[in-house]
């Protein structure tokens, strides 16, 4: 496209920009992120480390004490997420970071250990990185494919809303239910459960409810005979359930794409605690047995 | 202000502010000791005679002989009382005042009005509080309400959180129990409280039947008074509320002065008369405090619709300064909202802010500081006396009453406006003889959001300011209405088929209520021929809008989707309020992960409370609008602050300070619902104490119950304040929501800029 003319409007100089995570700053942290693994591949390539290259040489020191200090940092994101200090940082400029340079250590720490692996402490140190990163990378596929679909089932509906709805809608069909007889009063009562919404971890993420006691009513009701008096009220709750039904959908689906945007995280920070430990033992164990 | 405090009270009768029950108490006391004869359910219907003569005619039928008569009425009426056996139960009542009081009760509320459904929504508000709300209407439907209130209530009512009985009225009141008369029949039900919220006749109608003529026809207009506030009925007098004195200790003291004059202590002085020889003391001069009131009354022109009783109660809340010769007013920058009139001399606004030579004068009789009337921003330009001057000093609340009570002081001040508006806009070294005519030709007109100024294709030329509110251009493009520009206050359209001698090329319509100052096209012309220079800045903007035009038509023809996204997006917005907005908060739900750490920073930084509600407001093109303060351009909130609390800071957030009274006027006129009222809980343990012990709630805004169980230190007398975003005022990094989301999903824009086309095709 070609550059729109200057507008004359403008009062207050401030800047908008709008700009991910991924792409921050026109991608600066991509940038410095390879181009630290380049000097490093190029390092490698170039200082000849006899008899083979190892993470004791001087060139590997450097490379671990580089990695021991980035994961460190990466692990701060934790604690700058939830800090709210003053200051000019974002903390989307540090999620850029955390995610490049995160990604960079694939490179570097894959040099560090000069390809030598084996079952010991120092190879578990590395399998848990990779664990946390390629988590991390799964993270980052799910932070930018699902927040459309998050939006789009809720609309401009918002949880507390939904709950609320709910709540409502379980009200008017206790008391629609009053009238009954009392074995179709039962059926409509099944589904007036407040608990029955999201259930445990599984259903929450697969958003499969095979025992959804709404779903379990208004079957029943459909095979129920009603009387003459019943038949109207019955009617009633027919359409109450049907938009049960609906808002459930919709609190499950938004309950579902909430869990896999977070569930992810309950790999990568366990798995960095994991690390934390590993390397400490890794170094400890270079410095004092080596 | 003066506040009552430093009142003394001449009243033999006592007073201590506290619990209404006391002070009653206090009062039925002392008049029992001095020997008032009181009567009691002694309804008034009539009062006819005159001075020295008056029969009251009671209810009862009896007629009570006086000579003369002090009305200490109120505004408000008495309040129309429930008929049905069992009324005078305990548990009945004609006001609410807290809502959050009642817990687990079964409460009716009486009467289809606002007062019966803003009680009704307020007890069903929370659900934690498990009342269960039936409003009840006697009629059919209802129609007395706001709409926005009829609105909320039936979509209470549908949600079940309330429930509305139509055509009902009460029969029986027992305790726990009420018995009413439905369509349906008569039906018995579970009740702990009844709020009866029946309307009160106004009392106006009862005064005027004495012969007591007001001041003007409006609703809020009070009698007409004498400085003995004896009204146009000579023998009856007005104090207290209904004289436009609503404070306490003013209406006893009123009393006391009222009887003292009737006794025949005509020498009495008011007893506001020391406070105001006080702050006239050390002005040069030597008036007496009545003469100084007349003084300022006739000098400065805003003024002069004000009466000698009008006049002592504005100068109570206002300051008389006097400055020599070259002594500074107010400096650029500072902050200050009130508006000054000169009473003698006259000042010189320094208009350079790098050169003091640079000035313009403004005369004794005339006004300055108006700006901060509408905006609350800072002083614009350092205004200094150019010889020994006498200035009176109005606050903001003080000048806005003046202006909603006295149509001719509102003229004046707009016409004030408006001309120097017109002067700092088109520069050019105009003068104000210059326009003159212009001004003379001048309207100011109120259009409704959406409502056309200028339609495209139509042969006029007239020119339009805005002065408040603010205008979007669209132009029709193979048939679809094509956002083109957004203008803010301040800015003005129309000039270009006054340059081109053309039909106009784009409508020009509202995008919020707006005031609008229209110029004379004509007369405009004549001030062109007159003014080349002011022609050459006109077509320098003009060709300007000329390109963004051609730029986009030429846009639309190859990209004709981008455009009208572009297009779309910007109607949502002006829809969503943002033509009035200075600074918003957007979420794009492109990246929103729903992490809600703008609302747990937002929370954090501002301690404990959450400004924000991300989840809430509308949505469009995965453009979202969260429920969050826009900074409007004229703050809605800022209208009717008694604290004047609320301002605006240097970079344009509206923040409230530390002085919120919390009376809950800003979160009632703010149409976006962005203000909430609650008490900041207690602080909270550190961060790490958190994440290391799990000491406290952890980031964002703790729940209900620890806040309960954590009530602030001193909390007992923190009451509930007004709570609205700041901007994250003084915190260099900015906003906290912006600056705390992970993915870059908020953003702050100002329309101005976000609305622009040079955002058309902008990656995300
Ligand atoms: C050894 C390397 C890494 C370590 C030690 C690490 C550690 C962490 C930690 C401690 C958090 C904070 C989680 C929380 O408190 O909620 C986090 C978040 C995150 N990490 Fe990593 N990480 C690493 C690598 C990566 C990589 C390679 C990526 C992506 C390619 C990544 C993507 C993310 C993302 C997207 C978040 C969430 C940010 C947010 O929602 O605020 N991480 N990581």
């Amino acid at each position: 496209m070609s550059r729109p003319p200057k507008t004359n409007v403008n009062r207050r100089t401030r800047n908008d920009h709008h700009e991910s995570f991924l792409r921050h700053k026109n991608f600066l942290w991509l940038k410095r992120a390879a181009g630290l693994s380049l000097i490093a591949i190029l390092g490698y390539a170039l200082i000849d480390v006899r008899p083979h290259p190892n993470g004791g040489s001087a060139y590997g020191y450097t490379l671990g004490i580089l990695c021991t200090g980035l994961i460190i940092w990466l692990m701060l994101l934790g604690l700058r997420k939830r800090a709210m200090t003053p200051g000019a940082w974002s903390l989307k400029a540090w999620v850029s970071a955390h995610v490049y340079l995160g990604l960079s250590l694939i490179v570097l720490a894959t040099l560090h250990t000069g390809f030598q692996f084996g079952w010991n402490v120092h190879t578990l140190a590395y399998v848990l990185m990779m664990i946390v990163i390629i988590t991390g990378i799964y993270g980052v596929i799910v932070y930018v494919r699902l927040p459309t679909a998050l939006g789009a089932n809720r609309g401009e509906v918002t949880q507390k809303l939904m709950v609320e709805e709910l709540v409502g809608l379980d009200r008017q069909l206790s008391i629609l239910a009053r009238p009954l007889t009392s074995d179709l009063a039962a059926i409509v009562l099944v589904s007036v459960d407040p608990k029955n919404i999201a259930g445990g971890v599984w259903r929450r993420m697969t958003n499969q409810h095979p025992n959804c006691k709404t779903r379990a009513a208004l079957d029943q009701l459909a095979r129920a005979v009603p009387s003459a008096t019943d038949a109207p009220i019955l009617a009633e709750i027919q359409t109450l359930l049907d938009r049960k039904a609906s808002v459930l959908k919709m609190v499950r689906t938004h309950i579902q794409i909430r869990s896999l945007l977070v569930a992810w995280l309950y790999i990568h920070v366990p798995a960095t605690f994991g690390l934390l430990a590993a390397l400490t033992a890794h170094v400890v164990s270079v410095f004092f047995y080596w | 202000m003066a506040t009552p405090n430093q009142l003394v009270l001449r009243s033999d009768v006592h007073f201590q502010a506290g619990k209404r029950e006391d002070i009653l108490d206090l009062w039925t006391q002392n008049a029992a000791d001095a020997g008032v004869n009181v009567r009691y359910n002694a309804e008034v219907n009539q009062v006819s005679g005159q001075i020295g003569n008056f029969s009251l005619t009671l209810t009862s039928g009896e007629i009570v002989l006086g000579e003369t008569i002090i009305l200490a009425l109120g505004t408000q009426g008495n309040p129309n009382l429930m008929r049905c056996d069992g009324s005078t139960l305990p548990h009945i009542q004609y006001s609410l005042d807290d809502p959050a009081a009642y817990v687990d009760e079964h409460i009716f509320v009486f009467g289809g009005g606002d007062a019966g459904i803003e009680n009704a929504m307020g007890l069903a508000a929370d659900p934690a509080q498990g009342n269960i709300v039936t409003l009840v209407n006697r009629s059919s439907e209802l129609a007395r309400a706001k709409d926005a209130n009829i609105k909320s209530i039936l979509s209470a009512q549908q949600a079940g959180r309330i429930a509305i009985l139509h055509e009902t009225t009460p029969s029986l009141i027992e305790p726990g129990f009420i018995t009413l008369n439905t369509p349906q029949g008569s039906q018995r039900l579970a009740c702990d409280r009844v709020i009866a919220r029946l309307g009160s006749p106004p009392p106006r109608q009862f005064v005027e039947s004495m012969g007591v003529e007001f001041t003007s026809e409006s609703r809020e207009a009070f009698p007409k008074l004498s400085p003995t506030f004896e009204t146009t009925t000579p023998g009856i007098h007005v104090i207290g509320a209904l004289a436009g004195y609503p404070l306490i200790k003013h209406c006893m003291n009123q009393g006391y002065d009222v009887v003292e004059f009737i006794a025949g202590n005509t020498a009495l002085k008011p007893a506001d008369e020391p406070i105001l020889e006080a702050k006239l003391k050390n002005l040069p001069g030597n008036r007496t405090v009545a003469e100084w009131l007349e003084f300022l009354r006739t000098e400065i022109e805003i003024l002069s619709g004000l009466s000698a009783l009008n006049m002592r109660e504005f100068l109570l809340d206002s300051e008389v300064h006097s400055f020599d010769a070259d002594e500074v007013v107010f400096a650029r920058n500072s902050i200050g909202s009130s508006l000054f009139g000169i009473a003698d001399g006259g000042v010189l606004v320094q208009i350079d802010p790098n050169n003091a030579q640079v000035t313009v004068p403004i005369s004794a009789g005339s006004i300055f500081g108006e700006v901060g009337l509408i905006s609350g921003r800072r002083r614009g330009a350092t205004i200094r006396a150019s010889v020994p001057s006498i200035v009176m000093e109005i606050p903001r609340t003080a000048a806005l009453k003046l202006m909603a009570t006295s149509p001719e002081a509102r003229a004046a001040i707009n016409r004030i406006t408006t001309e120097r508006h017109l002067l700092q806009i088109f520069k050019s070294g105009m003068t104000p003889e210059d326009l003159a005519d212009i001004l003379a030709t001048s309207e100011v007109i109120e259009v409704r959001a959406g409502q056309a100024i200028i339609t495209e294709g139509e042969l006029s030329n007239d020119v339009f300011i805005v002065r408040s509110g603010s205008l979007v251009v669209e132009r029709t493009i193979a048939g679809n209405p094509i956002f083109l520009s957004y203008l803010p206050a301040g800015s003005y359209v129309g000039e270009m088929a006054l340059i081109d001698n053309a039909p106009r090329n784009a409508t020009v319509k509202a995008a919020v209520k707006s005031q609008i100052v229209k110029l004379n096209g004509s007369t405009f012309e004549d001030l062109l021929k007159r003014k080349p220079k002011l022609a050459a800045t006109l077509e320098a903007s003009a060709s300007t809008r000329r390109k963004i035009n051609g730029f986009i038509e030429q846009e639309k023809s190859k990209f004709g989707s981008v455009v009208d996204m572009y297009s779309s997006v910007a109607g949502f917005l002006i829809e969503q309020g943002l033509g009035e907005a200075t600074d918003v908060l957007l979420i794009d739900e492109k990246l929103c992960i729903g992490c809600d750490n703008c609302e747990k920073a937002c929370a954090d930084i501002h301690d404990g409370l959450s400004r924000l509600d991300r989840e809430a407001g509308k949505t469009y093109a995965q453009l979202h609008v969260p429920t969050s303060c826009r900074h409007c351009e004229h703050p809605y909130c800022m209208t009717d602050c008694p604290a004047n609390a609320i301002h605006r800071g240097p970079d344009g957030e509206v923040f409230i300070d530390e002085t919120c009274i919390g009376c809950g006027n800003c979160q009632r006129n703010c149409p976006y619902d962005v203000i909430r009222m609650d008490t900041p809980p207690a602080a909270k343990p550190s961060l790490l104490n958190w994440m290391l012990f799990g000491a406290g709630p952890g980031p964002g805004e703790p729940d209900q119950k620890w806040k309960l169980a954590h009530k602030q230190k001193g909390a007992a007398s923190a009451g509930k304040v007004a709570i609205k975003c700041d901007m994250c005022k003084g915190k260099d990094g900015g906003p906290a929501c912006v600056r705390a989301c992970p993915t870059g999903a908020a953003i702050r824009i100002s329309p101005e800029n976000f609305l622009s086309v040079t955002q058309l095709g902008q990656r995300r």
